[in-house]
């Protein structure tokens, strides 16, 4: 092959010149297997043709990698005859078990969401199970709450709405654990099963979601690591949260998730629950801080607010603190639940001290940061100046009520005479003789390691299953999620809603979150268990609409379901989806993942995200409304797109303007349009009204417009 | 009954407490007083008739009308290192003092720019309080009354733009740089929150509309009478006046979107010079929006500076903040003055407690709530006057002792809200009908021009 040389004149500007330097350029760029002049002309042509082929075959397969799945399918859309059939076909299936196999074998893409199997396996054993035990376990729970639930209407004297339809129970469920409204493709495989099976099979079909196990892993990861950056360098948030996301894709229970957090050790990138530490790395001056993790640890696990007592001991009454009465009706025997009964001073709360909060800040000084491997577990050692006295005192790892739940902290008899010991790593203090403080005082720790850290220390007691302010705040944290509001409690001041990390221990839980606690635990703490339980309850399927004047009281007693105000990233899950037929989640194309992680990110910016504080209920705002009216998100959903949007699917697919009109209720709003609604967008589909407006409109200009008046609506941001 | 939401023709609707949010432009009163003298019918309307007295008032006084601002130092700021210093004293710290334009009157040397503004001001060295919490004292300042869990108190701002309807097109109530704790309409009801908004660098987004204005108005047309009577059918009373707002909080965004003066937010529009008078800062830039705001007929803005609770490092955090307050609010108070403003403009500058005089070993100073400072200027308070005083040492078992002539918060609203020309002592009623004072405190008239 001839050398190319490269000899153009930079001054000579003719067109020959540039001809001859796009020749070079090319060559240099293809492969000169030959000298183009000895080529013949038609053979030139053949090559090109076939690069440019090969090309666009490449530019096809891109393009039909990043776009599967948008394809609009009709059958998805209006395939109501079909559901019907496919209903009567079913009739005769009982278990739901196999329904959900004979939908996930079904040849109809459509009705093949997420195929799941509802019966257990190996690998989620505390999962849902169709054995027959757990099912009369979980009818046990239900039924006793439906129980209580009745009583406490009556005990009030409240008359409760009739139970909500099926497509109303699902929205919940959908908004809950996925933060999306339903698909149309979802409304559409739902009905062609009987419908007493439906919110189930979409219950456990979430439940087996990735979307459900991500949402969650991103609700979670707020009330523990926060919704900020972090410490750039030290904290990973995205790593956290997926591996969140594993644990409950894997069912993990949550005691056991509690233990992995409060003990981790190793390096954040490698180990991702240790950033539950290193995310307060930035005020611990590289080191986990111990105050934060202690508040953060309250908050979170117990459901108790103590911060204030990190500067002074309580004296307005707001922390009250010790072994209330309540929390010792589970597990205790019956001589103590008789002296609580009576008002023994063990059992009266107390106001809370400083020692309180730094006690419980002392367990996390023993992680400490050991370079390039991380955190690691040391002996706890922590001294603190109390407000007013004079100097530090060493403080003792201890947490403030339930002592006796607290396994004894194992004492290193060559600590008193040699400081340095106790930077002694927990692996070698467990090598040396350790003595228990209080060997007698505590046999019920007898199945213990011999050598207990304090962090684990700290972890068997917040996931004993005797200590059920824990256990109450795990179930009013679900609660919470399930409904969009704390649930409501019983105060000096009257019936009122609730926190969700406020949960004072001389506020007694109400009859329906003790049962729940205690089933909770009963369950292995098992939260897909906990989940079943509450969306089971009458609470969760009532009404949010009576024929009776309904008042706040009526919601505070779950007499109907409360209508709550969607979070933003609820607002704009339902947005997006609303948007598309089909479901979207992981296995959506590419570009629709793309877009909808851009859109989120954007609608959040300016609709307003509370952070960890997600659950305050605030009311719309202008910025909100004009979002609504005006935003990028809403506009870019209800405008034509015959690739990418539901709005123009069914434009193309509607057999007439009814169709449209109720296909666009359900995509949007979940729901059938009532007969004035269904008369009155009908009516302006019609050519006559549309030529009626100035200027006049079109069918597209229509059905654009009432999509944006469906996300525009009070319904659509508000849960019901 | 159909509701529009084009005000330009004069429709009213059901939208009476909406209305009263502080959105009505004097083309909607125009529009409106033609109605009633074109219809009885609606002349039976207690909203439309008090609309049109409103209008009459402003008609005949030729007087703008009042309007507040607040600067609102959240976290507690130290009166020794701002209003109050004692330098040289056990308790003074390492702070230091520095004359002003008053005779006789020191403020901290964190704030020297203020200092030579001090002429305009009145300032209340003796304000004590109840609350030593931060939410309930937050609560307590800005609404005047103790926390109260069977009833949530209106702020300034809500009390003010309820108690008429003059002033601009965009929100009347506008909080900029709120946190969680921005002022809300407590029982009067939430249209009566403030907008809230952050740096005035940003512009405001999403007020234009993405179709042709006919069509706009059919969309909303059909959302207002089609969609939502259906959604609130027999669901809880009053959702949507109570709960989710959606007429009120539609008719607050058109408005706003069709308003001149959206351009007041800008304030990339003021020179260079005027800009780095207020500080390159997110808080020099929201003070001088506030006067933007001001000047176009907002009533009540509130600006936040958070960074003042210093239980740790006290000197250090006190003086970046006064640092950042002393730029913001002399340029505000000198704008004011220079554009004839300030006899209709009350700035109030303070916020939810002072701190101890002690310093605590971390070298922090914790709540205090025995003494502390409050900055009033314009709108009708006295210039140059300085109220009460404290002691440099106080007594530990009676810390109230050492406070000369002292007020109550309670007294601090009377004070700003008779200021604003409303009666302290007029009764509003609570949703369950419970008349309520405005505020329960006696005026302080020492400091009243």
């Amino acid at each position: 092959m001839p050398p190319i040389e490269t000899t153009i004149d930079s001054s000579d500007e003719s067109p020959d010149s540039f001809a001859k330097s796009s020749l070079v350029t090319a060559e240099l760029v293809s492969d000169p297997v030959v000298d183009a002049e000895l080529v013949p002309r038609w053979k030139r042509a053949l090559a090109s043709v076939g690069r440019w082929s090969l090309l666009l075959i490449l530019a096809l397969m891109t393009f039909g990698f990043l776009s599967s799945g948008l394809s609009p399918d009709p059958s998805a859309i209006f395939d109501e005859d079909n559901a019907k059939s496919a209903v009567a076909q079913d009739e005769n299936v009982n278990d739901i078990g196999a329904e959900a196999v004979a939908i996930a074998l079904n040849d109809n893409p459509a009705t093949a969401i997420e195929p799941v199997s509802l019966r257990s396996t190996e690998s989620q054993p505390p999962g849902k199970t169709n054995s027959k035990k757990s099912d009369s376990e979980l009818a046990l729970v239900t039924g006793k709450i439906a129980e209580q639930w009745r009583a406490e209407l009556d005990s009030r004297g409240l008359e409760a709405a009739p139970m909500a339809d099926w497509l109303t129970v699902c929205r919940r469920l959908s908004l809950a654990l996925a933060g999306t409204g339903l698909s149309l493709e979802e409304i559409r495989s739902l009905q062609r099963l009987p419908e007493a099976d439906r919110v189930e099979t979409h219950r456990e079909r979430l439940l087996s979601s990735e979307r459900f196990h991500h949402y969650w892993a991103e609700r979670t990861a707020r009330y523990l690591v926060g919704a900020d950056e972090g410490p750039f360098i030290f904290y990973r948030g995205r790593r956290f949260r997926t591996w969140l996301a594993e644990q409950y894709a894997k069912n993990t229970r949550y005691d056991e998730l509690v233990r992995m957090l409060i003990t981790a050790e190793g390096v954040w990138t490698d180990r991702p629950e240790v950033n539950f530490h290193t995310v307060t790395f930035d005020s611990g001056d590289n080191a986990p801080d111990p105050i934060r993790l202690a508040a953060r640890t309250t908050r979170a696990f117990l459901g108790v607010r103590i911060d204030c007592l990190q500067c002074h001991d309580d004296f307005l009454g707001n922390v009250s603190l010790g072994d209330a009465s309540w929390i010792m009706s589970c597990g205790a025997d019956d001589a103590t639940i008789q002296a609580a009964s009576e008002g023994d001073a063990k059992y009266v709360l107390r106001e809370g001290t400083q020692e309180d909060f730094h006690s419980l800040a002392a367990f996390f000084t023993a992680a400490t940061s050991e370079g390039v491997q991380g955190l690691k577990d040391k002996r706890a050692n922590y001294e603190y100046q109390y407000l007013y006295a004079d100097e530090t005192v060493p403080v003792e790892p201890s947490v403030p009520f339930l002592r006796e739940l607290l396994p004894p902290r194992p004492t290193n008899q060559q600590d008193d005479s040699d400081e340095a010991d106790v930077e002694e790593t927990a692996e070698e203090v467990a090598t040396q003789e350790v003595v228990a403080d209080e060997p007698d005082a505590a046999p019920e720790f007898g199945d213990l390691p011999r050598y207990l850290s304090d962090r684990e220390r700290l972890a068997y007691w917040l996931t004993h299953p005797e200590n059920k302010p824990a256990a109450r705040a795990a179930v009013t944290r679900v609660w919470t999620l399930l409904f969009g509001q704390p649930p409501a409690i019983e105060t000096d001041y009257g019936f009122q809603v609730g926190e969700v990390d406020n949960l004072p221990l001389d506020s007694p839980p109400s009859p329906m979150i003790e049962t729940l606690t205690e089933a909770f635990i009963e369950s292995g703490f098992d939260i897909r268990k906990l989940i079943r339980c509450i969306t089971d309850s009458p609470a969760f399927r009532v009404s949010s609409r009576a024929d009776f004047d309904v008042t706040e009281q009526h919601e505070l007693a779950m007499a109907v379901f409360p209508v709550t105000h969607l979070r933003s990233e609820q607002v704009a899950g339902a947005a997006i989806q609303a948007g598309r037929v089909k479901t979207i989640n992981r296995d959506s194309s590419f570009f629709v993942q793309l877009q909808q992680f851009g859109n989120l990110n954007d609608f959040l910016k300016r609709y307003g995200d509370l952070g960890e504080d997600e659950f305050t209920q605030q009311p719309v705002t202008i910025t909100q409304r004009l979002v609504m009216l005006n935003g990028k998100l809403i506009n870019e959903t209800a405008s034509p797109n015959p690739i990418l949007n539901a709005s123009s699917h069914i434009e193309m697919f509607a057999r007439d303007d009814e169709d449209v009109v109720r296909t666009l209720y359900l995509t949007v709003l979940n729901r059938e349009p009532s007969e004035r609604e269904l008369e009155h967008f009908v009516e302006r589909l019609t050519k006559e009204s549309r030529e009626k407006n100035d200027p006049p409109t079109s069918r597209k200009q229509e059905i654009t417009d009432l999509t944006w008046i469906l996300l525009n609506s009070s319904e659509f941001a508000w849960n019901h | 009954m159909s509701i529009s939401f084009n005000d330009h023709h004069g429709s009213i609707g059901r939208l009476g407490e909406g209305l009263r949010s502080g959105l009505c432009s004097a083309q909607v009163h125009l529009s409106r007083r033609r109605l009633l003298g074109a219809g009885s019918a609606l002349m039976m309307s207690s909203l439309a008739r008090r609309l049109t007295l409103a209008a009459e008032q402003k008609a005949d006084s030729g007087k703008p009308p009042k309007s507040v601002i607040l600067l609102w130092m959240e976290g507690g700021p130290s009166q020794l290192e701002t209003f109050d210093p004692h330098p040289g004293t056990k308790f003074g710290g390492d702070v230091g003092d520095v004359a002003t334009t008053l005779k006789d009157v020191r403020i901290a040397d964190t704030m020297p720019r203020l200092a030579e503004q001090m002429h305009l001001c009145s300032l209340v060295r003796s304000v004590v309080g109840k609350e030593g919490d931060h939410e309930r004292a937050i609560y307590a300042m800005k609404s005047g009354y103790r926390p109260d869990p069977t009833l949530e108190h209106p702020s300034i701002g809500s009390i003010l733009c309820h108690a008429d309807d003059a002033g601009a097109d965009i929100p009347r109530h506008i909080a900029i740089l709120a946190g969680r704790t921005a002022a809300t309409g407590g029982y009067l009801g939430p249209q009566f929150d403030a907008f809230k908004t952050g740096d005035p660098l940003e512009p405001v987004p999403d007020v234009r509309a993405r179709v042709d204005e006919s069509r706009y108005q059919r969309r909303l047309d059909a959302l207002n009478n089609v969609l939502e009577p259906q959604f609130t059918r027999g669901r809880i009373r009053n959702l949507q006046e109570n709960r989710t707002l959606h007429l009120a909080g539609t008719q607050a965004a058109r408005k706003m979107m069709s308003s001149d003066q959206l351009t007041a937010f800008d304030v990339k529009e003021e020179p260079q010079a005027e800009l780095d008078a207020f500080g390159d800062h997110p808080f020099g830039r929201s003070c001088l929006a506030a006067s933007r705001l001001v000047e176009v007929g907002v009533r009540c803005v509130e600006v936040t500076l958070s960074g003042w609770d210093s239980h740790i490092n006290n000197h250090s955090l006190q003086s970046s903040a006064a640092g950042t307050l002393d730029e913001g609010i002399a340029a505000l108070l000198k704008r004011l003055e220079e554009r004839g403003l300030l006899e209709s403009t009350l700035v109030v500058c303070g916020g939810e407690f002072g701190r101890t005089p002690q310093i605590n070993p971390a070298g922090g100073r914790d709540h205090w709530i025995h003494g502390f400072s409050t900055l009033l200027a314009g709108g009708g308070i006295r210039r140059g006057h300085v109220h009460g005083a404290t002691g440099p040492e106080p007594n530990a078992d009676k810390p109230d002792a050492h406070v000369e002539s002292p007020v109550t918060i309670p007294d601090l609203h009377a004070t700003i809200l008779s200021t604003l020309g409303l009666d302290p002592t007029e009764e509003l009623d609570t949703p369950i009908g419970r008349p309520m004072k405005r505020s329960e405190g006696e005026v302080i008239e020492s400091i009243i021009a």
